[in-house]
């Protein structure tokens, strides 16, 4: 039904196939079989797959509003980041008296600091629901506050990437400080539970790369359900032409806002998936640099197709953990590089090379 | 109606005006006086310069009327005014006796009824010749609405028959960014019907057409009188003449002189405008 769905996009399907099959047999041979046979995925790949697939929806939200709105955001990590702290607050919440200090209610860093009791933006974390809805709803709100007050200034182009660069910045310098109630500098980590079940056990592990998995195949499908709407082509037209648009009678600033907020909140999703996988959530998520590498996963798969934004992310993501394997002082100059080189000789990024292939054998 | 503009504390929906800055007009239009254009004491400067010095135009509604003048006469800009891209120093623009236009913004105006062709045919290259008009089509333009938006089988003949008249029904499918020149201009000249706007401004459209696609262009604006109110803004002197009935010569910002083809171009100041001292 799904690859119904998909019909007449052979590449689409492809993607969808590959993640699905990740999603089931990776974790599946993880329980299943035990390590020294050949079908056995260790808990660190596991984890590192799981990582991947967080990237790579990370990358689809940006490809949304870069790809398909131009609307280029070099502070989507951000939004990533701010979903994760709301994850890790609920898994702080989780720890309750284990700590090390043994507080039932305050996490350490708040005993630490000699704070008496939890600050009221804490309260309500303890819940899940709660904390799944601020996933979405503090990504959301923020991307509404600043794409309100930018799209309707008619902020555009490298402008509006600037401004959005200084955000994540002002952000990160916010969550550096201890007075904030984030953990500082050292940010939320030490988790043991989530809904009662221990994050470390390989179940537990399992199950939080199929939920990622999960969660990139429903994005990936309504993502590309939305470009293929009437919304989604007056948003192409947009970025092609945007004065035009307005002169249709089309408020472009409230489909911008819209595109803006739904891919703020996919971000928010991926940076809530990520932060239970790696067990730690701190500032240096909000780094300008994060989000800049976010661009260059998009840029090397190709943006405007929403899987080379998933194709991306996983190969650069594979790429780093290589190369900072055996170089790791060189990763940044290669980052750097291969930016430029996709700049230059395939603008269209993977996808781009890979259809003229096609056509050219057609 | 009351009228709250002397008190604008009072008037709740006044208030928080920085908010809601370009409200839609709910108003309707009202022609009653025959006029659907209403331009007065218009003045627009750039840097100094006045690209519009006091300009006062009227257009009459469902007639076709030419705008011709040299280069940098504000031909352009008198198009800016109307369609809200550009805010004038001083005067008033409305639309009917009711709607002020300077009171709204380029979406407000176009859903109010008047649309815009572009000197440079502006397109939407990576849509096809269809998706180009289904955009352009009079609907809801709310951004929730167009995500659940689907075409009705009436909403397709329409577009079907605005390509027969647009004369390009085999290209439907294809991007727009691979048409002619001259079909890019007709696929604007589409997009503009397809909005069934009440007035439509349109910037140069046979430039770039060859002789048989401009003859087909007359004979389509011609046929579009009385149903909507057009203003053509051309240079090719024997288009104009070959469909104007009523023409406005503009010079240096206001308007020079309006008539027939005939006596405009037999007005000495006229020649002497086009011609030199």
């Amino acid at each position: 039904m799904l690859l119904k769905f998909l019909e007449n996009d052979k590449e689409s399907q492809w993607v969808l196939i590959a993640l699905l099959a990740v999603t089931l047999i990776i974790p599946v041979c993880n329980l299943i079989f035990s390590a020294g046979s050949v079908f056995y995925f260790s808990a660190y790949t596991v984890s590192l797959i799981g990582k991947y697939l967080t990237f790579a929806l990370l990358a689809l939200s940006l490809d949304l509003v870069w790809g398909y709105c131009g609307i280029l955001v070099l502070g989507q990590g951000a939004f990533f980041a701010l979903g994760g702290y709301a994850m890790g607050m609920y898994l702080m919440r989780q720890i309750g008296d284990r700590g090390v200090y043994g507080d039932p209610l305050l996490p350490d860093f708040m005993v630490f600091l000699d704070w008496k009791e939890l600050p009221w933006f804490w309260s309500g974390f303890d819940v899940f629901p709660f904390a799944m809805l601020m996933v979405f709803v503090v990504p959301g709100a923020l991307a509404f506050v600043f794409g309100w007050l930018t799209f309707r200034s008619r902020v555009t182009g490298v402008y509006l990437s600037i401004i959005s660069q200084a955000m994540t910045y002002a952000l990160l310098l916010a969550f550096f400080r201890n007075e904030m109630g984030f953990g500082g500098n050292n940010g939320l980590t030490d988790f043991k539970d989530i809904l009662g079940f221990n994050l470390q056990s390989d179940v537990v592990r399992a199950i939080l790369l199929m939920c990622t998995g999960m969660a990139l195949i429903t994005g990936f499908l309504v993502s590309r359900w939305i470009v293929r709407t009437r919304l989604g082509r007056v948003v192409t037209a947009i970025r092609d032409q945007e004065s035009r648009v307005r002169f249709l009678g089309y408020r472009v600033e409230m489909y911008k806002l819209w595109v803006f907020v739904f891919s703020a909140m996919l971000a928010g999703l991926a940076g809530a998936l990520y932060v239970p996988q790696v067990g730690i959530i701190n500032p240096s998520e909000f780094s300008p640099l994060i989000s800049l590498e976010i661009v260059v996963w998009v840029a090397v798969g190709g943006r405007g197709s929403l899987y080379g934004a998933i194709i991306g992310a996983i190969i650069v993501n594979y790429g780093k953990t290589v190369m900072t394997g055996l170089f790791p002082e060189v990763w940044l100059f290669t980052l750097g590089a291969v930016f430029i080189l996709v700049t230059i000789f395939m603008p269209d990024g993977l996808v781009g090379l890979w259809k003229r292939k096609t056509q050219e054998n057609v | 109606m009351i009228n709250n503009a002397k008190e604008p504390v009072l008037n709740r929906y006044q208030s928080f005006s920085f908010m809601n800055r370009t409200p839609v007009s709910d108003k309707k239009l009202d022609v009653s006086h025959k006029t659907v254009l209403y331009m007065e004491d218009v003045s627009v400067s750039f840097d100094g310069f006045k690209a519009l010095n006091n300009l006062s135009l009227y257009i009459d509604d469902g007639e076709l009327r030419c705008l011709i003048g040299p280069n940098g006469a504000g031909k352009t800009t008198l198009m800016d005014v109307i369609t809200g891209k550009t805010r004038p120093d001083s005067g008033s623009v409305y639309f009917g006796q009711s709607i002020d236009l300077l009171q709204m913004d380029e979406p407000a105006i176009a859903q109010a009824g008047i649309c815009r062709k572009f000197q440079k045919p502006s397109v939407f290259e990576n849509l096809t010749v269809f998706e180009n008009l289904e955009l352009s089509m009079k609907a809801h333009k709310g951004a929730w609405i167009t995500l659940f938006a689907t075409l009705t089988g009436e909403q397709r003949d329409r577009i079907d028959e605005v390509l027969e008249i647009i004369g390009i029904t085999s290209l439907r499918g294809q991007l727009a960014g691979i048409l002619s020149h001259g079909q890019k201009q007709w696929l604007e000249i589409g997009m503009l019907l397809i909005q069934e706007p009440r007035v439509m401004l349109v910037d140069e459209p046979v430039a770039g057409m060859t002789h048989q696609e401009i003859d087909r262009t007359a004979e389509l604006l011609l046929s579009l009188q009385g149903k909507h109110s057009v203003v053509v803004v051309e240079h090719d002197m024997e288009f104009v003449r070959s469909i104007a009935k009523k023409v406005t010569v503009l010079h240096e910002g206001s308007v020079l002189t309006e008539g027939t083809m005939d006596e405009v171009q037999n007005d000495p100041r006229v020649i002497q405008v086009y011609l030199g001292e």
